[in-house]
């Protein structure tokens, strides 16, 4: 669905005069594969270069060096630009920032009626996606009167009203409270599975990412460690020197562990905790 | 809550004139305004008028929402009257000291107010009864021949709209800054008028720098949802006229017509 080779991308900085002050690699040598179907999570602390490359899946930057490919689309070459957006639709952080629209169902039409679908098919994709993302009751609302959350979901039904292949989502849930972020993180995961829309989820909440199917942390730029959740999160330590957390529940895992209690890595939900605690408790009691 | 505030003065209520398509009563309000211009006696203003009450009747608008848009031009309208009443030679009516009273003036005066009256009366019904969303979409209808004078009217709707979704959210920043800043020992409410007016630019510069930094994200999101100009765009809720709209323009000429006849042919 999407490939980077070798991708690099640099920002100039330039002095008032325009003379090239210095160069910032944002995005250092990344060679990424996502398949079609697939739910992908890149983790990062800020300024990793999570962002950057976000923008380079839906060629609003283009690369420096290297290629980016979207659904055999090379990014660089103007003549698919279009297709290429409509393809891998983009979800931003800030939910104000990215509804156009004075109501609800005209910011989810915004998309389509930009790509010229006929009118009556408007309706249908509007209908459609605001029921995909549960907010049909809202549809005659103004975006002003709605929470964080549900402003963010309206985003989501406005890409998906484009009839994407893949949605990528550059901290979606960061101006989120916790509910709202659930929701957005809810709306996101049946997208993947029910529709089959490929998902790459930026973000820094470890929680977030335990369901995805494969997982990169970036750091200055580069790729350091690319698995499936439980593979990252089993390296606890590693994980702690790019200044990332990681879920509470296999915090408290490894910490157990550490103190000599019999666990595996990479626990990721409560339930598996409650389970090997209750096993090694079966163990010592017979 | 400044959330709720509501943009121009739309009054939401139904009725045969706010059901009406926008580009109608966009050029009805244009044609209304000309033909006040155009009428030079009094029976063509009452002509003129009767059409407004039939207007404010069938918009379900009560009247006192449409006569509270007068308040603002009170003065305007003082200094026109005096200014016609005092100063217009002709036949003397009234003399005191140094100021005479003509019967020109008289009439010139009296015409004037209605004329104004009249003027600001028709365009609130119009924005009492479009939202502005409807009016934005009617203006870039209406103006769209000026597309071949290169005039970017689908760029200027479309500004103008995005402004409308982003005064609500401004708003809500400003007070926010300035609850920011008061915070901090920021006084807005004593002084002098030149204090408060000084004491605004640090709110300003906060603003200016977060309405830009808005408009960044915004023209990226558009972006990445494929928007590229008004070429070859479709719109979701297009303007169609119905069979209303046409007896409206019928009305709306036929008025014309009589007006003319009646103010400017009829009685000389």
């Amino acid at each position: 669905m999407i490939r980077t080779d070798n991708l690099v991308f640099e920002y100039i900085r330039r002095d008032e005069e325009g003379n090239v002050e210095g160069i910032t690699r944002a995005v250092d040598n990344v060679d990424l594969d996502v398949k079609p179907g697939q739910f992908i999570a890149i983790l990062g602390h800020n300024g990793s270069g999570k962002s950057t490359l976000a923008k380079h899946f839906n060629a609003l930057l283009y690369p420096t060096e290297g290629k980016v490919i979207v659904d055999g689309m090379d990014t660089s070459d103007g003549e698919y630009l279009w297709n290429i957006r409509q393809e891998a639709g983009m979800i931003f952080q800030n939910p104000d920032n990215q509804i156009i629209g004075q109501v609800v169902e005209e910011d989810v039409g915004f998309g389509p009626e930009n790509m010229g679908v006929p009118t009556n098919e408007i309706w249908e994709r509007v209908d459609e996606s605001l029921r995909a993302v549960g907010m049909l009751d809202f549809r005659k609302s103004s975006p002003n009167h709605l929470s964080g959350g549900q402003k963010q979901r309206v985003s989501i039904a406005g890409v998906i009203a484009m009839h994407p292949k893949c949605i990528i989502m550059d901290e979606p849930t960061a101006m989120l409270d916790p509910n709202g972020r659930k929701d957005v993180i809810r709306a996101a995961r049946a997208l993947n599975t029910v529709e089959g829309i490929t998902v790459i989820l930026i973000t820094h909440y470890m929680e977030e990412v335990i369901y995805a199917d494969k997982v990169f942390v970036m750091d200055k730029g580069r790729v350091t460690m690319e698995g499936t959740p439980r593979e990252i999160f089993s390296q606890v330590d590693k994980l702690k020197e790019l200044r990332l957390g990681v879920p509470q529940v296999t915090l408290l895992a490894h910490e157990l562990k550490k103190n000599g209690l019999p666990l595996p890595d990479g626990i990721l939900t409560r339930e598996e905790l409650v389970e090997e605690l209750k096993r090694i408790k079966n163990v010592a009691n017979t | 809550m400044l959330r709720d505030i509501t943009l121009g003065q739309y009054y939401r209520t139904d009725s045969v004139i706010h059901r009406l398509d926008p580009r109608v009563k966009l050029v009805a309000t244009f044609v209304f305004i000309m033909s006040l211009f155009l009428v030079k006696n009094f029976w063509g203003y009452l002509i003129a008028g009767v059409f407004l009450a039939v207007c404010i009747k069938l918009s379900n608008v009560p009247p006192k929402f449409i006569f509270r848009g007068m308040k603002t031009i009170f003065f305007l309208l003082l200094l026109t009257m005096v200014f016609n009443l005092f100063l217009t030679p002709g036949k003397e009516l009234v003399s005191f000291w140094k100021f005479t009273i003509t019967y020109e003036g008289l009439k010139m005066a009296s015409m004037m107010a209605v004329r104004l009256v009249f003027l600001i009366t028709g365009s609130s019904i119009m924005t009492l009864t479009t939202t502005p969303n409807n009016l934005t979409d009617g203006m870039e209808s209406v103006l769209g021949p000026l597309k071949k004078l290169h005039v970017p009217v689908h760029e200027i709707s479309m500004m103008m709209s995005i402004a409308l979704r982003f005064i609500p959210i401004l708003l809500e920043e400003t007070d926010k800054i300035m609850k920011a800043q008061m915070a901090r020992g920021a006084d807005f409410e004593s002084g002098s008028l030149i204090n408060r007016a000084k004491s605004l630019v640090p709110l300003l510069v906060p603003l200016f720098i977060s309405a830009f930094r808005r408009a960044m994200d915004l023209a990226m999101a558009m972006e990445a949802r494929c928007y590229r100009g008004g070429d070859g765009r479709t719109k979701m809720k297009p303007l169609i006229y119905k069979k209303r709209d046409r007896i409206a323009y019928g009305v709306l000429y036929s008025y014309l017509l009589v007006a003319i006849v009646v103010g400017r042919i009829l009685f000389r």
